[in-house]
């Protein structure tokens, strides 16, 4: 006899899940996901949702260049997602990417404007140096703080988003052109001097190669290294890494200098490999999609790559059904969170599993 | 003598390039277009109804046209051009002030393709020969919504709601350069043209496109005694002020009188589609695109929109049409200089336009607005205008 009802299910937490059923988990909700999807398009517009797709992987990778394109945003982005990782390995909320993006991005520009006429070899090595450094101090002030006062990094690092910004609208104030439009525009468009070379006649594959080297030292440095296991244990606890004689306030700083320095990084890319100026749109919302890349991939290096990927693909399918099919930024959204929703919500169904009521059960042993 | 060679060696020029670039028929060509919004934004909504202005002119399909939205001032607009070029446009225009520099660096890679861009600057200094600027004139139109708004204020003051003391214009603009300071002096010529007494009062708000910041700046210019409204910027903030306000607008680009039915006069307006027809036949016919172009009434490319019956002052549609007859056929000069002051002696003289300096502007008596170059480029504060840069 049991007094209390069973309820209809149970929710039970499953352990060892073989990787080979965790994908094939994750594509059945892909599945799911394009099939809600196509639903979706075709009650709203009805559109053929397979045109759609189609349009949606012609504009992302349908022409050499598009492709070349896409590669290199999401490797941005990617660098961006880096600038969050090692801090985020480490418990600290680092929501400031996109100002350690920036400050490092008018570092670089500010290196190619008043360094116009230094040799190129300097103006090569000057650029990342000062857009590094930049966004090293970026991210730094806050770790100090929190290493000293225990301050909040998370509304710090996004107080210093809106200073960056401000230091950016200064700076275009000096390097407008024209005067009055707050406008930089193109850096040195005539000469080129600064500029990320190209690989060739691909001015696109420098940065992808920058970031994969990056990804493959983040995850040696994360995964293998003293410092790298030193940032775990802070994370998971702050009183266990004193216990065990790690210097919290260093890890802190260090880590930070870190996420801040590779900000700065892309900072660099952007302005000198990318967008070729300064404005405090730059980062373009980068530094908070990094969370997102940093999160759904589970703070692993590889797996944000995939993400990363996905987000920009989406990005660029967008611009493209806009075109060809008059369906604007926020058709793009719904597939984008539709497709989101289905694959975040199978990591449920990889770690647990539902159980209905079992009457055979009942037998309770005495 | 000398000048004759030189210009028969120019025109040897011309019809030689004229010569080697190559007609495209009407039914084949295509036309790439860079927005940096969608319909959904005054602004490139204004550009893309251009677009469409063209293709019913010239008889081009939907199919003919590629229409890149939500394109931003960035490396994006790069991509966006080259992609266009790659998709075999013909011709790009791009509409944002600045996407130019990432659409003329497309257009050093396509030297076949030619590249229009909206409001630019940078055309006529560039050495590519495929890249061109235009814009309407259209502080001809901004002339013509000032002489309603001067209207307005006659009739104000002669119905006592103010004295011809306290006529002050408050003007809403975006940013404190050339482009916006030729919009309200010829807005400002307009209305002082009509009520001599007018004077005006500038706020900017570093912004195109900032809807609560406008509205704000309106408020702040009613507060400070502004008894009439115009802008200079893109959004219906200032008409959602002056109407709970009950103060006078004058918009630009979209009639305001859906959002202030019983205060908004008219609004100033470029037709794009002047140019862009213009642009494509030349493209079709084979022949060479001006690196400026910047055209006004005469051509059709600028106009006032609807005149509110309920709002405006009696008599205004006889007086608009007069104005605009006269600027159709070059009899009146907004820029004329003895109708303004500035440091309280007339001009007589200037060379110092930003980005055109050692170019004399001012000649036959008037200043010659966007003749050197289709971007506005009249940067003179004149008196009675008091220019206030906030932040």
């Amino acid at each position: 006899m049991t007094g209390a009802k069973e309820p209809l299910m149970h929710i039970v937490k499953r352990d060892g899940v073989s990787l080979g059923r965790a994908m094939l988990v994750r594509l059945v909700a892909l599945v799911f996901a394009l099939l809600v999807c196509a639903a979706i398009i075709f009650g709203l517009t009805g559109m053929n949702p397979l045109n759609v797709y189609a349009g949606i992987w012609d504009g992302a990778v349908g022409t050499n260049r598009r492709m070349w394109v896409t590669f290199r945003d999401a490797a941005i982005l990617l660098c961006v997602g880096f600038a969050v990782l090692p801090a985020f390995r480490m418990r600290f909320w680092n929501v400031g990417a996109e100002g350690q993006v920036l400050v490092g991005a008018m570092a670089s520009a500010a290196i190619m404007i008043y360094g116009k006429n230094l040799p190129s070899w300097a103006l090569y090595a000057l650029c990342p140096v000062a857009g590094v450094a930049a966004g090293l101090i970026w991210g730094v002030i806050p770790a100090f703080f929190k290493a000293r006062w225990n301050t909040n990094e998370t509304l710090f690092t996004l107080m210093l988003n809106y200073i960056a910004m401000q230091l950016v609208s200064f700076a275009i104030v000096f390097w407008e052109n024209p005067r009055g439009s707050n406008h930089v525009g193109l850096i040195n468009s005539q000469g080129k001097e600064g500029w990320l070379p190209s690989i060739g006649t691909n001015s696109y594959l420098l940065p992808i190669l920058i970031v994969l080297a990056l990804m493959v030292g983040l995850y040696v440095y994360m995964q293998f290294s003293k410092q790298g296991y030193e940032i775990a244990v802070v994370g998971e606890s702050e009183n266990t890494a004193h216990y065990a004689g790690i210097n919290v306030s260093r890890v802190i700083i260090r880590t930070m200098a870190i996420s801040g320095g590779i900000g700065g990084l892309a900072g660099y890319l952007l302005a000198t490999g990318v967008g070729h100026t300064i404005s405090t749109g730059l980062a373009g919302g980068r530094g908070f999609t990094a969370i997102v890349v940093a999160w759904l991939g589970k703070l692993n290096p590889f797996a944000m790559l995939l993400v990363a990927f996905f987000l920009v693909f989406m990005e660029k399918g967008a611009i493209q059904i806009a075109t060809q099919f008059s369906l604007n930024e926020n058709a793009s959204d719904i597939l984008t969170g539709v497709i989101l929703f289905f694959i975040l919500g199978c990591e449920f169904f990889i770690n647990y599993r539902i159980e209905l009521r079992q009457h055979a059960r009942e037998e309770v042993k005495a | 003598m000398k000048k004759l060679v030189s210009m028969l060696l120019a025109l040897c020029l011309v019809l030689g390039v004229t010569a080697a670039s190559a007609a495209v028929p009407a039914e084949e060509i295509k036309v790439g277009y860079i927005c940096i919004g969608d319909e959904n934004e005054g602004y490139s909504a204004n550009h893309i109804n251009g677009l469409k202005a063209a293709q019913e002119a010239l008889g081009i399909s939907d199919a003919q046209v590629m229409i890149k939205y939500n394109i931003p001032e960035t490396e994006a607009a790069y991509e966006a051009a080259v992609d266009l070029a790659e998709n075999g446009c013909d011709i790009i225009f791009a509409t944002s002030f600045g996407q130019e520099s990432y659409v003329f660096q497309a257009a050093a890679e396509y030297p076949d393709i030619q590249f229009c861009h909206a409001t630019g600057t940078a055309a006529s200094a560039s050495e590519l020969t495929n890249v061109h600027n235009y814009f309407t004139a259209i502080y001809e139109a901004r002339y013509v919504s000032g002489v309603v708004a001067g209207m307005k204020l006659n009739q104000m003051i002669e119905d006592g709601t103010i004295t011809a003391e306290t006529a002050k214009i408050g003007y809403v603009g975006a940013f404190p350069f050339a482009e916006v300071i030729s919009g309200y002096t010829s807005f400002f010529l307009g209305a002082r043209s009509v009520c001599p007494s007018a004077t005006m009062e500038v706020r900017y708000t570093n912004s195109w496109s900032d809807m609560a910041l406008e509205k704000e700046t309106a408020e702040a210019l009613i507060a400070d005694g502004c008894v009439l409204i115009s802008q200079h910027s893109d959004t219906v903030g200032p008409a959602t002020a002056c109407e709970a306000a009950g103060v006078p607008i004058v918009g630009y680009n979209i009639s305001m009188i859906p959002t202030a039915p019983t205060q908004a006069l008219t609004s100033a307006a470029c037709n794009w589609g002047a140019y862009v027809t213009y642009a494509i036949q030349c493209v079709i016919d084979g022949t060479e695109i001006p690196k400026d172009w910047c055209h006004g009434y005469s051509d059709g490319a600028v106009h006032i929109t609807e005149l509110n019956e309920a709002a405006v002052a009696p008599g205004t549609a006889e007086k608009v049409a007069e104005v605009e007859a006269a600027l159709k056929d070059g009899t009146l000069h907004v820029f004329d200089c003895s109708t303004f002051t500035v440091n309280g002696e007339e001009l007589t003289t200037y060379a110092n336009a930003y980005g055109l300096e050692g170019n004399e502007m001012v000649s036959d008596g008037y200043f010659h607005e966007s003749e050197v170059r289709s971007a506005p480029y009249f940067d003179i504060i004149i008196d009675g205008i008091n220019a206030v840069v906030e932040q």
